[in-house]
């Protein structure tokens, strides 16, 4: 079993619902699930959709056939109509759109009229779709309940959609006679969990008290994901008047002694590169969020892309370490959040979280995340064991390059420290001497110790094999069900990159080697430039087979990718 | 308590004879007679003559980025609240550079304490137009003169309904730290203004064009009347009105944030355990 729903339409038509409503649906009755949407940057109006995969076995990408292609507007239908599979069907409501289809793959449902008829409710149509489209797949509905009561919460509202629901249900199973769907046995219920939110839910994990931030698509949802939670976990969440000023309130609360954290996109990252530099040479530790979606200047708004990889790179003046993440999955968010933080914290560092708006906004099921697994250390100077100390030198150096961070105000002493360069006390110098020192402690000896904590790529597949698909952060998955499919006809693994700068260490895993030693590799990026290709060959010299790129602000989908790989290998 | 000798910080660079250290000097005694030892507040501040000022009084210091010295402070007060937190800007640093973050600092009304040395002029690029350099000011950037108006930072605050307003002056060390004082005293964000000589590059607001023009707003002034604030922040030029301007007593910001009611941010230690209820709940 794996089908695939395309739900079409116009902004603030329900696509938002009937797709959420089937996802958790079905993660509920223990489906595997892969959603992601495409939208547009207006709140009415334009063309949505929201495409829901689901199977009894794991899914991580979106597939380009459609098995049920669910219409709420005109549109819809000349847009997606061929990418519908061969026992594909496009479910719509003929009275509604004003136009009958007589083909075989089509199946007029009333949605409106039986809205009318069950709860005289017109908004209830969209719920008739949803039961529609469970009667069209012949999945037994006893998640649904339990669905309809987390989403809706009054009774009356509950009643009519479960009433709407059940309606569309019976309509479609007694009149798909094309029907052909094979519904597999449900399993243990599974977590549904979007990328952002992963990142939410990492940061609370690693005990964030302060989330600064300015409103910027596709990073919002992390804003939103803490501020949800806000009391709960003890949160300060504050809506900053711009990208600057959030990451400095974000330094300043970190170095009064909380764990902080901002996000923007690319345009809002650029006003806190800045801030960055600050974070850099006050060794203030602070975690960034950037969920990159197309440029340069507005660029795509609402799709996405991987083209910040340089930029999160490069970005900011002077030399400092800093250590990039780009995770793959929701799981990778929300463990990669929490080494960012034990990073950004062990070594006072800047620690960037790339992700983009396709792994933002995509959601995936888990049985789970192992919350053991999180680590939470107090790197901090506090309290007694502050006041103990006989004296205290902020930026002192040490044989780490790590200087002990104390929590002003919890001893007797001052703590001091300055965006000029400085002495070990924090006070500005300009003397040759102790700006050499300082640059030494701050990279030098930090530098290596920080490489040694980066992890090696994740390799699946074969493990010699004959073609290799490289990739980072959000093509995880694609690249992953690409590396199945291949494995029919040849010998293919992938490896795929979460922990991207610096690059990991070749002792865990040498990469370079099972580079050189297969016949073909082929780098696969969302973006123009192959940035993380260039980024392999600056720092090892390796030089990649084959590129394969996309850069017209829509993610790769798994036939498509497939057929570029194949193309290539000849 | 603390004896003017424990805020000794390094060495000032000022020039010499710059009224920076007439406001060293006041803020040092001032702190010794308010029993405030160095560890127990913190000094946040940008880049300027100004800004460097944390490093020569010892204290807990953030010497931040240009114009960013109120985020920082905002940052740092969020996450102690029961810690006296200070900013020290210049004009340039605060009403040029930082001009976005002081309006909406004001607007969250945060208990930082803000004051800004205000010499109208750029010292550290060496003489440049600030904000408040007075239109048609010849400078060697400005050749033909300041063309924008110049900035009024009272009026400024009290149209934002700003919680604490005043404008002192460095050549008054009396007046300066019952204005100190009194900003300390205030719960909500503060905004002191000094008018501060600079004796390098601005020839036209000395020391004597200053005392000449300076004087003490009448003991019956009432800075409630936010009308009457607006009237008198508009005085300038041949009377320059210096003391309290305008007062209110809305709720700060850390007094509306729910979770640190109680207990300080740093005072409450996360507990990572919790997670696994939000994450069961995705199910």
């Amino acid at each position: 079993m794996d089908y695939t729903i395309k739900i079409g339409g116009e902004a603030g038509q329900g696509i938002l619902t009937i797709g959420d409503t089937l996802a958790r649906f079905f993660a509920r009755s223990g489906y595997h699930v892969f959603t992601h949407q495409d939208y547009e940057s207006r709140i009415r109006g334009g063309h949505n959709i929201y495409q829901v995969r689901v199977s009894d076995r794991p899914v991580m990408s979106s597939r380009t056939g459609i098995d049920i292609l669910v219409v709420l507007d005109a549109a819809t239908i000349p847009m997606h109509e061929e990418e519908l599979s061969p026992d594909g069907l496009a479910l719509y409501d003929a009275a509604s759109l004003k136009q009958k289809h007589d083909k075989p793959n089509f199946l007029d449902v009333p949605f409106m009229q039986l809205a009318m008829e069950q709860t005289s409710n017109r908004i209830m149509a969209n719920t008739v779709a949803t039961g529609a489209v469970l009667g069209m797949l012949g999945v037994p509905t006893d998640a649904l309940e339990g669905i309809i009561r987390d989403l809706f919460k009054k009774d009356d509202l509950i009643a009519a959609n479960l009433k709407a629901a059940a309606a569309g249900y019976g309509y479609a199973k007694e009149h798909c006679i094309r029907c052909a769907f094979l519904a597999a046995d449900a399993a243990r219920p599974k977590m549904l969990i979007q990328g952002n939110d992963a990142i939410g839910l990492g940061a609370l994990a690693s005990g964030l008290q302060f989330y600064s931030a300015y409103p910027m698509t596709p990073s919002t949802s992390i804003m939103l994901s803490v501020a949800a939670r806000a009391k709960e976990y003890g949160v300060i969440v504050e809506q900053a008047e711009d990208e600057i000023a959030a990451i400095n309130m974000a330094l300043g609360a970190s170095y009064a002694g909380v764990r902080a954290m901002t996000g923007s996109s690319g345009g809002g990252f650029a006003l806190m590169v800045e801030g960055l530099s600050l974070a850099a040479i006050t060794e203030t530790p602070i975690v960034i969020g950037l969920v990159q979606r197309p440029g340069p200047a507005t660029g795509l708004p609402t799709k996405t892309e991987q083209a910040d990889l340089n930029f999160a790179l490069y970005s900011a003046h002077g030399e400092f370490p800093r250590v990039l993440l780009a995770p793959g999955t929701p799981e990778q968010a929300f463990f990669l959040t929490n080494k960012a933080f034990d990073l950004a914290e062990k070594y006072q560092i800047p620690v960037l979280i790339l992700s983009d708006q396709y792994l933002a906004d995509t959601q995936w099921t888990f049985d789970g995340f192992d919350a053991s697994r999180l680590i939470s250390n107090d790197y901090r100077l506090r309290g007694e064991a502050f006041a103990a100390i006989p004296s205290y030198q902020r930026h002192v150096y040490t044989k780490t390059g790590v200087s002990p961070m104390a929590t002003p105000g919890d001893g007797p002493h001052v703590v001091i420290t300055d965006s000029d360069e400085h002495n070990e006390t924090g006070n500005l110098i300009e003397d040759a001497g102790t700006r050499k020192r300082m640059m030494e402690k701050r990279l030098f000896r930090k530098l290596p110790l920080i490489q040694a904590e980066i992890a090696p790529p994740a390799l699946y597949g074969h493990h010699t094999p004959d073609v290799v698909l490289v990739g980072w952060g959000s093509t995880f998955g694609l690249l992953k069900e690409a590396v199945d499919a291949l494995n029919v006809s040849c010998l293919a693994a992938m490896l795929h990159f979460s922990e991207v700068y610096p690059l990991p260490l070749l002792a865990r895993l040498d990469y370079l080697a099972l580079l050189r030693s297969a016949k073909q590799t082929i780098c696969i990026e969302n973006n123009a430039t192959n940035q993380f290709a260039r980024l392999l060959k600056t720092e090892t010299g390796y030089a990649f087979n084959h590129l394969i790129t996309k850069y017209d602000g829509r993610p790769f989908l798994l036939e498509e990718l497939i057929g570029e790989i194949n193309a290539k290998l000849g | 308590m603390p004896s003017l000798d424990d805020y000794k910080g390094i060495m000032p660079a000022w020039c010499p004879g710059c009224g920076n250290f007439m406001i060293l000097k006041t803020f040092r005694e001032t702190m010794a007679e308010l029993g405030l030892a160095p560890h127990q507040f913190t000094i946040v501040s940008g880049i300027g003559q100004a800004a460097k000022f944390p490093h020569y009084i010892k204290c807990n210091t953030f010497n931040g980025l240009h114009g960013r010295s109120l985020p920082v402070a905002t940052g740092v007060k969020l996450a102690n609240h029961e810690m006296l937190v200070m900013a020290v800007a210049g004009d340039g640093d605060c009403y040029g550079e930082g001009g976005n973050h002081l309006m909406h600092t004001m607007r969250r009304n945060v208990g930082v304490k803000l004051f800004v040395h205000d010499n109208q002029v750029y010292g550290l690029t060496k003489g440049q137009a600030s904000p408040t350099t007075a239109e048609g000011t010849m400078t060697k950037n400005q050749p033909f003169g300041v063309l924008s108006e110049q900035l009024n930072p009272m009026a400024m605050a009290v149209a934002l309904d700003c919680s604490f307003v005043a404008r002192t002056f460095a050549g008054d060390a009396e007046h300066l730290k019952s204005m100190v004082k009194a900003s300390i005293a205030h719960k909500g964000f503060s905004l002191v203004d000094i008018l501060q000589p600079c004796v390098s590059f601005n020839p036209v607001n000395t020391h004597d064009w200053y005392r000449q023009r300076v004087y003490h707003i009448e003991p019956d002034y009432n800075p409630e009347d936010r009308v009457a604030a607006f009237a008198k922040a508009l005085e300038w030029g041949d009377r320059i009105p210096i003391g309290i301007i305008y007062r209110n007593n809305r709720p700060t910001m850390e007094e509306r944030i729910p979770v640190i009611e109680s207990t300080p941010l740093i005072r409450q230690r996360p507990d990572p355990a919790r997670i696994q209820a939000s994450l069961k709940k995705l199910f």
